[in-house]
């Protein structure tokens, strides 16, 4: 199916609707390098509502950012541009994805109705803070057709994740939401920055059929 | 078209050109003689090249070759979907091969003072001599709000910031006369003169048929958010091996980081030098372009 096309600034995003129908909507925000699967994954068929897929900056249908500048905080505009066509949504995001999805739900609380944090690639990012400084003048060559864009690879895998900034948004979404449960903790993996996420009110740990059946329910 | 606005002492590049960073175009700019020994120079952020244009010429006059550029998205760099600090970072490193493989002196002014702090950090074999001009941030106490008062303030930035993502397909600057973009630009530079900002508006904005813009991308903007901190610059400090000045202004400034004394005075390596400038701002070079350059050609020397 033909993506949606989105402009966010400079860079074109491509919103896939992996499955149409009635009630509430699932947006699936993939991990690093990947991209908007073809169809519903199995894990999530047991989302009531339609589902949707959105292909981040530099991933997937989307553009990539000349001269690149990837930052996790642009991906989560990527997402909140997608919530403005969509309107209020709930995110499943995996790796990079739950990342960006933890700070879209805080971003934009009040239309991000619950959010599902799952392993994947990207996960960890950088660490809770800065790495040695190093400045690479090239990176592998892109593939065919250009995405994943190889600098998004590099710098999306250095970005800084602290974790009492990443709690302040899980904070946002549980103060501003009116959920009782805002973020639901699906994956196995525990980088630092979930870690601090976990250990705020609003917040919890669950499996992946409990998350959907959690907030499949749409607005409240 | 506007007549061309002087400054006393100010003059503009010998020589512009442009380097191609990665897929971007930036615009470089140069003082003096080209077979001159280079220095670089970073300008501040929402700054330009132009900004050195009293203080480059002194420098050069003093028989270096001054090469600054303008940021991504400043000046007249070509603006970019996305901008962070290692795309910075690159740009720089794409001016400096295009000038030389060698070490050679690095000034830099605020952000620009972070910038090159962090290069000389990274690429030590790149830089024989840092010059910071007050462009050490460093760790400052946070206003004595509650919790309860931060996740509203928190709250705001956020929404304020997203919304004006939303908004940016096909965003432009706000047009107004040279006098009308002077005055704005004053509220973040309070302490330059008039006569001065209205002579940057002629190279840092363009004139349209509605009027002047500021050239600077409109996706750029104060304030915001984000996980960096101000005291992951200032760690970078003691690792540097190469001689070292800092000069900071010490009075208040809107865009100053009044870092304490003491703070730099801990963190300073073994081959730096601390100058405060009592009374001065933050922008130290413009303030006291002829201080500062003395203070520079004689760390260089």
């Amino acid at each position: 199916m033909i993506p949606v096309f989105l402009q966010h600034n400079k860079v074109q995003l491509a919103l896939h609707e992996l499955r149409a129908g009635e009630g509430f909507p699932l947006l699936h925000l993939h991990g690093l390098a990947e991209r908007t699967p073809e169809a519903v994954p199995s894990h999530l068929a047991g989302w009531a509502g339609p589902v949707w897929g959105l292909d981040l900056s530099g991933h997937g249908a989307s553009d990539v950012a000349v001269g690149a500048g990837y930052f996790c905080e642009a991906l989560m505009g990527d997402v909140d541009i997608a919530i403005a066509h969509l309107g209020p949504v709930a995110l499943y995001g995996r790796g990079l994805g739950a990342y960006v999805g933890l700070l879209a739900s805080g971003g934009r609380a009040e239309e991000v109705r619950g959010t599902i944090l799952a392993d994947g690639p990207g996960l960890a990012g950088g660490g809770p803070s800065p790495a040695s400084p190093a400045v690479p003048t090239a990176v592998g060559a892109a593939p065919p057709g250009g995405t994943p864009d190889p600098w998004a690879l590099y710098e999306l895998t250095r970005d800084v994740r602290p974790p009492d900034y990443a709690a302040t948004f899980a904070r946002q979404a549980s103060t501003r939401s009116g959920l009782d449960t805002a973020i639901a903790v699906v994956g196995v993996n525990r980088p630092p920055w979930l870690e601090g996420v976990i250990a705020e009110p609003g917040v919890i740990e669950c499996s992946l059929d409990e998350a959907l059946r959690l907030f499949s329910g749409g607005p409240l | 078209m506007s007549e061309a606005i002087k400054y006393p002492g100010a003059c503009r590049p010998d020589r512009q050109r442009t380097v191609d960073s990665h897929g971007l175009a930036i615009a470089v700019h140069e003082w003096g003689d080209e077979a001159a020994p280079p220095v670089l120079m970073a300008h501040g952020g929402f700054d330009f090249a132009g900004t050195f244009d009293v203080f480059a010429p002194m420098l050069a006059d003093a028989g270096f070759r001054i090469v600054s550029w303008d940021h991504r998205g400043h000046g007249d760099s070509q603006h970019a979907a996305l901008y962070n600090w290692e795309a910075d970072l690159r740009d720089a490193v794409s001016v400096f091969d295009s000038v030389t493989f060698d070490a050679v002196p690095v000034i830099g002014h605020s952000k620009g003072g972070s910038l090159m702090l962090q290069l000389a950090d990274a690429l030590p074999h790149r830089v024989s001599h840092l010059i910071n001009l007050d462009g050490l941030p460093s760790r400052r106490s946070l206003p004595d709000v509650s919790d309860h008062q931060r996740t509203k303030l928190m709250a705001k930035e956020l929404t304020s910031w997203l919304d004006h993502r939303r908004r940016l397909v096909d965003a432009q600057r706000k047009p107004g006369t040279i006098a009308e973009l002077a005055e704005r630009r004053a509220r973040m530079n309070p302490r330059l003169s008039p006569e001065w900002l209205r002579y940057l508006v002629t190279i840092g904005a363009r004139e349209d048929e509605d009027g002047w813009r500021w050239k600077i991308d409109p996706t750029l903007r104060f304030g915001g958010f984000g996980p960096w901190r101000p005291e992951w610059s200032m760690m970078r400090l003691p690792d540097i091996g190469v001689p070292v000045l800092a000069v900071l202004g010490t009075a208040p400034d809107p865009m100053g980081w009044e870092t304490p004394e003491a703070d730099v005075l801990s963190h300073l390596p073994p081959a730096g030098r601390l100058v405060m400038l009592d009374g001065v701002g933050h922008f130290v070079h413009i303030e006291h372009p002829r201080a500062v350059a003395d203070l520079v050609l004689e760390h260089v020397a």
